[in-house]
């Protein structure tokens, strides 16, 4: 007994339909002989069985679709029938060809926690050049632009081609020796009458929502970028012997990390902003630099640095420069002073400000107007929204 | 041309055996052995058989994607034909042509042409260089009256007869172009007089009679032989089968058809051959035998032929040694 | 023979030295014989050979593109001259599917021995119709090998070469070339088809070209030069096969790139170099490939118009300052 199937009559031929049975079942047939037709995609063919016999039972019924290969009936060979080579099996050539009937059914994709956003640009090589050095690119500092190779040859002389255990502090260390090296820093100081700002700042949130309340530091924030906004000799880079005022002023702000080390990811176009969205803003580079969430920008654009100490107790900090910026901010412990105003003697909340600058950018007296300002400001805090 | 039984058993063979080959090929495709492409040549085996007659070993064959007739007819063993049509490596042409693609050295079988036209301009070439060789030997092109409206026939025959080149144009006239009738596609549709206005030795044959296909071939080649420039043979003839598998012949009548049908060139021979008294002489069973038996081990071969290493895929784009 | 001489001259007495070496070698094509080229290249040649082996064809590119194949399929070294690659097109399935895929669809029976010379590119004011330049196109069929011969040495020792190739070779020859004069050392051996050639070392770019850019390219580095900009320059020679390791090596050492390509940029031989130098030395670059290619219109006749659409020394140098900036 042998199966009649649906034939393949083309290379893009996957179904037909069988219109017609033109045999019945019982009926002789021959060799060549039309038993049955089909519709395809270009019209009715007529089929023919390749072997003499007789129609044993017919399979499908007429009007049926049927793929290439279904057998359609089942014919009983005549004895004479020569006997066909049987096919043996030859091995197919390992060729996977996935041939998909029907829609691919989407995967479940695991969510995992998205790679950390920080991409410095650089280019191929730099970044090869980087990797065989050992030197992480987040360190070089916050050239304009993308880094190249160029940027990285004066870090070959300073070397040794160890493994960096610790890259950031390896990165501090170079940038801070740097810093050492090259700036010529002054150092001025001024301490800062907290009350009125402070209380300002109390009355304010008593009316908010936990949400909206802003933090001392975001006040602090936001007066030393207005200060900046009337001294902006402060807000910029010193490059090729050339002092560059920024027109955006992107304090970096330093934050401690839970494992150690200090980052100071810049608020970016901070001069665009108010109380709020300055509150807004810090809040989420706070979360952010928590979670590794950092932007490029924010890693390299740093304008100027405020660093705040206060937390830990400091009263007063020197802050040293991040090269090639030219100040950095540093903004002391609030505590109970004695203050004195007109003869009386008083206690009040007082703040150490102090200002670290490039000398060969600016001089004492601009570093002077500018911790003047932050002064004047702090006492107005009104004016800070 | 004289008929003794030797001929008429070669022309009745021969005849017989691509007409069950194809039948053949038929099943297996269906089957989806042979894959692709499937031209076949069921009602035109005169054609292909009478000419390959006439020629020698030593002229060359081009022909058309619709070529197992002439590529039996010419020579090449049945088994290398089959094993092609499978993609074996054992093929004509090592699995890398098909159907389609039938080429074979020693029989200077240069193909299966899938673009319609294509070959002329070759046959213009080999025959210019068989001249310019002192070569005195025929470059054979078979073509359909599908080409003749491709502007590769016009321009081969115009350098064939200007350059005097030793060419056989046979134009197998089907009077079908995949589904189009000649009416519908030539504004001239006597072929053989078109030849003749490139002032081209033109002759039409009724392509359904071996012995006519043969005689006139023949002829051209003596003619060709002598130097008379290119001879064109128009056989009139009838394909049985659709132009390829996947063909519903929406574009003609069944009646037509059966009508061609009755001018089969097997029961054409054997009229031929009453006449003469030689048919009784002809063993029809047993030629019908070995032909089983040489095609049952045609596709025995082929189907425990071997495929291609993968490793081989990128070799026969370039061939390697230059001289210098 | 050691001299200097036209390109024009270098190809025909190369025609020449072939034909008279190898009987198996002539040359057919429109007004190559009586007319004696349509750029004068085949003058003379066919006093000397007669019309048998210096064959004038009537304008039938598809037929004598393909009896060229056909002669080499049976044992000829025939060359063919399509006047311009812009005829070409009418010969297209010759060369595509007959002269490129003989050898494979044969299963590596029967070669193709044959040699078609075209002339190539714009800048003539000839318009749309007649200033293709198609060589960057063809380079995408396997089985054909693409020449483009830049000098006088070239123009000599391409045909030679070709016509010992068992592969279809098609050379471009662009008619702006065919004046200029230059040394021809016929002692040397050929640099073999697949080698390019770097015509000037440089450290801080690297410009590749072919044909007629690499004058181009060689006027834009000498301007470079006193700019401070040292730019390396190649001349790649052969559009397939390419010479990736040169154009790796090169990128290697200056890190940067600038393609010069009379081709459209879209899916050029410059898209394709590009890809290959992102496949095989990425690391390597400091910045962005670049291409000076033609604008994407069909070439005007107006001189102006023409001349800012196609390549030109200025461009290069424009493309080379970009490129040495900060990024």
């Amino acid at each position: 007994m042998s199966e009649f199937k649906m034939p393949s009559l083309g290379a893009d031929m996957e179904s037909a339909v069988l219109m017609e049975w033109l045999v019945k079942e019982g009926d002789p047939i021959q060799k060549g002989q039309i038993i049955a037709e089909v519709e395809t995609s270009k019209g009715v063919i007529e089929i023919e069985v390749f072997e003499d016999g007789v129609v044993e039972k017919l399979l499908v019924e007429p009007e049926t679709e049927c793929t290439v290969g279904t057998p359609l009936a089942l014919i009983r060979s005549e004895g004479s029938a020569k006997k066909e080579p049987s096919a043996k099996t030859v091995s197919t050539p390992e060729v996977k060809v996935s041939a998909p009937k029907t829609e691919a059914k989407p995967v479940q994709i695991q969510k995992k926690e998205p790679a950390p956003e920080v991409r410095i640009k650089a280019s191929p090589a730099a970044r090869r050049k980087a990797q065989e050095l050992g030197v992480d690119l987040n360190t070089l500092a916050p050239e304009v632009g993308t880094i190249q190779l160029k940027d990285l040859d004066t870090l070959t002389q300073d070397l040794d081609k160890g493994p960096s255990i610790d890259g950031m502090r390896q990165a501090i260390a170079k940038a801070m020796s740097r810093s050492n090296a090259e700036i010529p820093h002054y150092y001025l100081s001024v301490s800062i009458n907290m009350t009125p700002a402070l209380a300002w700042l109390g009355e304010l949130n008593s009316k908010r929502s936990i949400k909206e309340r802003i933090l001392p530091a975001a006040l602090l924030i936001r007066a030393v970028v207005l200060a900046l906004a009337e001294v902006p000799e402060l807000n910029g880079f010193w490059q090729n012997d050339n002092h560059l005022i920024s027109k955006a002023i992107n304090p970096g702000i330093a934050i401690a990390l839970r494992k150690g080390g200090l980052i100071t990811p810049a608020l970016l176009d901070a001069q665009e902003m108010n109380l709020d969205t300055t509150m807004q803003s810090l809040d989420d580079l706070i979360t952010r630099t928590r979670a590794n969430k950092l932007r490029g920008s924010e890693i390299t654009q740093q304008s100027v640095t405020i660093t705040n100490l206060g937390d830990l107790g400091v009263e007063r900090v020197y802050g040293v420069i991040y090269p090639p910026q030219v100040a950095i901010v540093g903004l002391g412990r609030i505590i109970d002073a004695p203050w004195a105003e007109g003869d009386a003697l008083t206690v009040r909340k007082v703040m150490q400000a102090t200002l670290s600058g490039d000398h060969r950018a600016t001089d004492g007296r601009i570093g002077a107007l500018f911790l003047d300002k932050l002064n004047q400001l702090l006492q107005r805090p009104q004016e800070l929204l | 041309m004289t008929m003794d039984l030797t001929l008429a058993n070669k022309f009745y063979t021969q005849m017989l055996l691509i007409r069950r080959f194809e039948e053949k090929s038929v099943e297996l495709y269906s089957n989806e052995k042979i894959r692709g492409f499937l031209h076949l040549y069921n009602g035109e085996e005169a054609v292909a058989v009478g000419v390959m007659h006439a020629l020698s070993l030593d002229d060359a064959v081009l022909a058309t994607y619709r070529e197992h007739g002439q590529a039996l007819a010419r020579g090449i063993p049945a088994k290398n034909i089959m094993a092609e049509m499978y993609g074996k490596v054992e093929g004509c042409s090592r699995g890398r042509g098909g159907s389609m693609h039938l080429f074979d050295a020693q029989t200077r079988f240069y193909g299966g042409n899938a673009i319609v036209a294509g070959a002329l301009p070759l046959a213009v070439g080999m025959a210019l260089s068989d001249k310019m060789m002192n070569k005195n030997r025929v470059t054979v092109c078979f073509f359909g009256d599908g080409a003749v409206a491709e502007g590769e026939f016009h321009e081969s025959l115009n350098l064939a007869v200007l350059w005097e080149l030793p060419i056989l144009f046979v134009c197998e006239n089907n009077r079908y172009a995949m589904g189009t009738a000649l009416e519908f596609t030539q504004s001239e549709t006597d072929i053989s007089k078109k030849a003749a206005a490139y002032r081209l030795s033109s002759h039409q044959v009724d392509g359904m009679d071996v012995i006519k296909v043969a005689e006139a071939a023949e002829q051209a080649v003596s003619q060709i032989h002598a130097g008379k420039g290119p001879v064109f043979l128009e056989c009139l003839t009838y394909r049985f089968r659709a132009h390829s598998m996947f063909d519903a012949e929406l574009y003609r009548e069944k009646e037509e058809v059966q009508q061609w049908k009755e001018k089969d060139p097997l029961r054409v021979f054997e009229d031929r051959l009453e006449e003469t008294g030689l048919w009784s002489k002809i063993k029809v069973k047993e030629i019908e035998d070995k032909i089983s038996d040489l095609i049952s081990e045609a596709v025995e071969f082929a189907e425990n032929g071997t495929y291609e290493p993968l490793s081989d895929l990128e070799k026969f784009v370039y061939s390697p040694e230059v001289t210098s | 023979m050691n001299e200097h001489i036209s390109y024009r001259e270098a190809v025909k007495e190369s025609i020449k030295k072939s034909m008279q070496d190898d009987e198996r070698v002539f040359m057919m094509g429109e007004d190559v014989g009586r007319y004696g080229g349509c750029f004068a290249v085949s003058m003379g040649l066919q006093e000397v050979f007669g019309p048998e082996r210096i064959i004038d064809t009537p304008l039938s590119e598809s037929a004598f593109t393909g009896a060229g194949i056909g002669a080499a399929l049976n044992g000829m070294r025939p060359i063919v001259e399509i006047m311009t690659a812009n005829f070409s097109l009418l010969a297209l399935d010759q060369i595509m599917n007959n002269a490129a895929t003989l050898l494979h669809m044969s299963g590596g029976q029967f070669n193709v021995p044959l040699v078609i010379r075209m002339a190539t590119g714009g800048g003539k004011q000839l318009a749309a119709q007649h200033s293709h330049s198609f060589e960057g196109w063809f380079a995408h069929i396997p089985g054909l090998k693409i020449l483009t011969p830049a000098t006088v040495q070239d123009a000599y020792d391409m045909v030679t070469l070709a016509l010992a190739d068992p592969n279809p070779v098609l050379i471009f020859e662009n008619p702006l070339l065919y004046n200029t004069k230059g040394p021809l050392n016929t002692s040397t051996s050929p640099l073999p088809i697949g080698k390019a050639l770097v015509h000037r070392s440089g450290k801080d770019l690297s410009i590749l070209s072919y044909g007629i850019n690499l004058s181009k390219a060689l006027e834009a580095a000498e301007a470079l030069e006193t700019e401070g900009i040292d730019a390396e320059v190649i001349d790649l020679r052969s559009l397939r096969p390419l010479d990736d390791e040169a154009i790796i090596q090169s990128i290697k050492k200056t890190h940067r790139v600038i393609i010069v390509d009379e081709g459209w940029k879209s899916g050029s031989i410059s898209a394709e170099i590009m890809a290959r130098i992102n496949e095989q030395a990425f690391f390597d670059l400091d910045a962005p490939m670049q291409r000076v290619c033609t604008t994407e219109v069909p070439l005007p006749y107006a001189k102006h118009l023409e001349d800012a659409a196609i390549p030109q020394p200025e461009k290069i140098i424009e493309m080379a300052r970009k490129l040495m900036e900060e990024i």
